[in-house]
């Protein structure tokens, strides 16, 4: 029940920064030369249909007045209209995002399995050859550029081997978790480096306290000591350092999106881009950010529910 | 006769550090026997510490043990593999630290940190790893235990976690309780308490204790007999109540002239002057020698032995000179 | 893609990655990326030196040869164009946008940061919303956006990731500065009445600047990863200008057969973080001795 009153009183802070996103989504489509209507318009842009736009967003209105009427709209769940796919932006993204979020936690749960058994190995042997070697994951791991990653697992493990689909994200329950396989693992190559020198590092700042030492010396098994105190303890910190990169690495999804032809919101910004499809765009750059804003709260309340030392008040 | 419980025969720790090679511990022996509670006596920096340390296997990185024998019941155990090692001396012996807060894990909960021994290490299961945590709990005096059960470190007060940390200690059945100045971070009435608990344990429970402080108020309440060490060494050794009223090394006594004694009416507080000698250096002759009241030439030339003098242990080159001391240091004024 | 943007780095009494040397101003780690990153740079620097080929005009008859081939160390691709030439000019675009694309967000954020964690109060406050809004969309994303917003180019480019860079050197700075005006020298120049601007440009500044500089290492990199995905979608340096993303991007049809024209490109992007991200550690390690 603290968790609930927490996430709410977390997200009325938040407003002033929802409100924030929804501002630069809105100034987004000005910064293009022309008219705002013109632009949505695309291709269907006539004069008349310009003119009835321009109305409907109040365009000819204070720029502030525009803003409140976004904003309304907004807050009513119209991402506005899609004239290239002839459907409600809103609509559109409702079929991708799925896929997206698919994809989201296929990556976190592929990073966290590579990541903590590295980590934790390193730390509980350091200076040892597995802790030099895992060591030099995150230099080699930094300027992995994610799509380049993709390409190689699809030549490696699609193309030659034959292991996994290599496109699309299937039809049934199975064949998406066999499609989303390997794109969740190209996430977790970029995502594991960072997470693999936070999470060794914690370890082996854990592992130097007194309390380990007290663990130690009820003559409870080493595994037990490393996993059930030390882990506990490190992941707490690194909790928070995966949460920040997974809001930053939501980006990614773009990319690895288009790459595993995979229908989500990425595939879908980018397909807007290239077809110029504005009010698509201005819609999922604005779901972008909500998701981001979502996966910092989750990591918050996550961090809050492992370490009883935060005060959920 | 039987073996003591602990002994400890030439134990030496180093400290392999970049620049120097710490010397840690030298050569010390100790003896305890089961049931009996005795004191380890020294400054910051003596090893006495680590000493506790080396004894459970769980020396920090990077000191080691580089030599010496420890015997549990008679029996050599140091020759051991380390993990065989480890699981022998955590059987006989349990450590408290200084630092409760620390030494807790803050995020788990103090009763299952109590049960944790009796669950893992003496194969009990969930539901009477339980009952002995909150019996343990009520045994080392804390009060409403069931409760207090789920609470977390940092929601108790320190002398409630001191006395969780020695229900720790006592969870996994040992004979000797190994306290490394367990009661420096607490504040006196807390501190008596916890001394009282650890008296009251030791007599009822019939586990013995090895009591490292600094500070002599504490180790007269609850030990016997008594070890003092300075510089990695012991220096003197005996039964309490000898070495508070003879001391036989001037180590030991200028500790007690430090002691204020409200019955005794001094001019000033005496400290002892000096610095204690660096440990990465051979040092020739007596290492108390530069702070000695009592020091002459020959101190400085050959390093005294630990001798048996009727009962109890010396390593000082003045013992004969030990009853006149009081008047010596009176007649030289303030030394 | 900035991903890193804001772990804390290691804790430093680790010794540098697989050699035990991180003591002193010049350690393995350091001297290696130097090294490393030095080699690349000279290559992208020297490529009309190092080949002779143009990695633009067509040669359509020349085309798709294998590595190894006689006068093509890394073969030509699906236009008959020297690959190793293309890598190299590409490389230049690259690099040089990589490198001065940090300049900006590095110089506006510690700014602002430097600004924001000194005087505190209301403005403080808001550029921490600012920032947090900011933060709030995924990088690659709002570079797109904008990217696409602006129209293709290398001015647009430039633009958005100054936009959307600065946040973090904003964050880091200001955090340094939230210490550091604890700290007794900045104590001692407030008291002795100095102006504020002559304060924080000559006391405070270089005491904070050195976290803002080791994250820049690796912004390089993201900024550069950027750059390359950018390429890679059509959205970058417009063709037929080099570029290790487009290259990616147009080997990808021909995986199959031609995996070199994909790979090689990939690796150069590689290498390049590999050596930034030994300069950064190095770094690190050489602070803390």
């Amino acid at each position: 029940m603290r968790y609930v009153v927490y996430i709410l009183r977390r997200l009325v802070s938040l407003i002033p920064v929802l409100l924030g996103i929804s501002l630069i989504v809105f100034f987004l489509i000005r910064l293009i030369p022309g008219d705002p209507a013109a632009t949505l318009l695309g291709t269907h842009a006539t004069p008349t249909a310009i003119r009835e736009l321009r109305d409907q967003l109040g365009l000819n209105r204070p720029l502030w007045s525009q803003y409140l009427t976004f904003l309304g709209r907004l807050i009513h769940g119209n991402l506005g209209f899609s004239y290239f796919y002839d459907v409600s932006v809103t609509s559109l993204i409702g079929t991708s995002l799925p896929v997206t979020l698919w994809l989201l936690v296929a990556g976190v749960v592929c990073t966290i399995v590579i990541a903590v058994p590295l980590a934790v190995l390193a730390a509980a042997r350091r200076g040892g050859i597995a802790d030099n070697i895992i060591r030099a994951v995150p230099v080699a791991g930094l300027g992995l550029p994610v799509f380049w990653v993709g390409i190689m697992l699809i030549l490696i493990f699609g193309l030659k081997l034959h292991w996994v689909p290599v496109a699309g994200f299937g039809n049934s329950f199975p064949q998406h978790v066999r499609s989303i396989i390997l794109p969740g693992i190209t996430i977790a190559l970029t995502l594991a480096p960072i997470l693999i020198r936070s999470l060794r590092a914690s370890m082996i700042e854990v592992l130097g306290s007194d309390f380990i030492v007290t663990a130690q010396a009820k003559g409870i098994s080493t595994a037990r000591v490393v996993l059930g105190h030390a882990l506990r303890n490190a992941a707490i910190s690194s909790v928070t350092v995966l949460g920040v990169n997974i809001a930053y690495l939501t980006g990614s999804t773009l990319v690895v999106e288009r790459v595993y032809s995979l229908p989500g919101i990425g595939q879908q910004m980018i397909n807007s881009i290239l077809s110029r499809d504005f009010p698509t765009v201005q819609g999922i750059t604005l779901v972008f950010a909500i998701l981001v804003v979502i996966v910092n709260l989750l990591t918050d309340v996550t961090h809050a529910a492992l370490d009883p030392r935060v005060k959920l008040a | 006769m039987t073996a003591p419980l602990l002994e400890v025969h030439d134990l030496n720790v180093d400290i392999p550090m970049p620049h120097a090679r710490l010397h840690a511990v030298r050569g010390i022996s100790l003896s305890i026997g089961g049931g009996e509670a005795v004191g380890l006596v020294g400054e910051s920096g003596s090893g006495k510490s680590l000493t506790l340390r080396a004894l459970l296997g769980l020396l920090p990185r990077p000191a080691r043990i580089a030599s010496g024998t420890i015997l549990i019941d008679g029996q050599d155990v140091t020759g051991l593999p380390a993990h065989r090692l480890r699981h022998l001396l955590t059987d006989t012996m349990s450590m408290v630290f200084q630092d409760s807060l620390t030494a807790l894990n803050p995020v788990m909960r103090v009763g299952d940190q109590i049960a944790e021994g009796p669950r893992r290490k003496l194969g009990r299961s969930r539901a009477a790893a339980h009952a002995t945590a909150v019996e343990l709990m009520a045994k080392v005096g804390i009060p409403d235990p069931e409760r207090r059960y789920a609470h977390y470190p940092h929601e108790l007060s320190g002398g409630m976690r001191q006395r969780i940390c020695i229900a720790i200690a006592l969870s996994t059945e040992p004979r000797l309780i190994l306290a490394d100045e367990p009661t420096t971070a607490l504040d006196v009435t807390i501190q008596a308490r916890v001394l009282d608990v650890l008296g009251r344990l030791r007599r009822e429970e019939h586990v013995g204790l090895l009591l490292v402080s600094h500070d002599l108020a504490v180790v007269g309440q609850t030990c016997s007999r008594l070890y003092v060490m300075y510089a990695g060494k012991v220096v003197e050794s005996g039964q309490l109540v000898d070495l508070v009223t003879e001391p036989r090394h001037p180590y030991t006594f200028s500790l007690l002239r430090s002691v204020p004694d409200p019955d005794r009416r001094v001019d000033r507080l005496l400290s002892i002057p000096g610095q204690p000698p660096d440990l990465s250096t051979t040092v020739v002759g007596c290492s108390f020698a530069p702070r000695c009241p009592f020091v002459v030439d020959a101190c400085r030339e050959r390093e005294p032995e630990l001798l048996d003098i009727g009962g109890r242990d010396s390593a000082c080159l003045r013992i004969d000179t030990a009853e006149h001391w009081t008047d010596m240091v009176a007649a030289e004024g303030v030394r | 893609m900035t991903a890193m943007a804001l772990d804390p780095l290691e804790p430093a009494e680790e010794s540098s990655v697989v050699v035990r040397s991180s003591r002193g101003r010049w350690n393995a780690t350091l001297i290696s990326g130097l090294v490393l990153f030095g080699l690349i740079v000279l290559a992208a620097v020297c490529a009309p030196l190092l080949t002779s080929y143009d990695p633009i005009v067509q040669n359509l008859g020349q085309a798709f040869l294998a590595p190894g081939s006689p006068g093509h160390l890394l073969g030509t691709d699906s236009f008959g164009r020297d690959v190793l030439a293309r890598l190299l000019y590409g490389g230049r675009t690259d690099l040089e946008v990589g490198v001065f694309a940090v300049v900006s967000p590095f110089v506006i954020g510690s700014v602002v940061g430097l600004v924001a964690g000194w005087f505190g109060g209301w403005l403080d406050t808001i550029i921490g919303r600012i920032v947090d809004i900011v933060i709030a969309f995924p990088f690659l994303v709002l570079v797109i956006a904008l990217v696409f917003a602006m129209g293709p180019g290398t001015t647009s480019i430039y633009t958005a990731i100054t936009l959307v860079g600065w946040v973090a050197y904003c964050r880091i700075v200001r955090g340094q500065v939230l210490v550091a005006k604890e700290q007794e020298y900045a104590m001692a120049a407030r008291a002795s009445g100095l102006p504020t601007w002559r304060i924080l440009l000559r006391h405070l500044l270089p005491n904070v600047i050195l976290q803002a500089f080791v994250y820049s290492m690796s912004d390089i990199v993201l900024t550069l990863l950027a750059i390359v995905t950018l390429g890679f979608l059509g959205l970058g340096v417009p063709p037929p200008n080099p570029d290790w993303g487009t290259m990616i991007q147009d080997g990808q049809q021909f995986i199959l057969t031609k995996w070199y024209l994909t790979t090689i490109p990939g690796i150069a992007v590689v290498l390049v973080g590999i050596a930034l991200a030994l300069i950064a550690d190095g770094i690190v390690d050489r602070t803390n001795r």
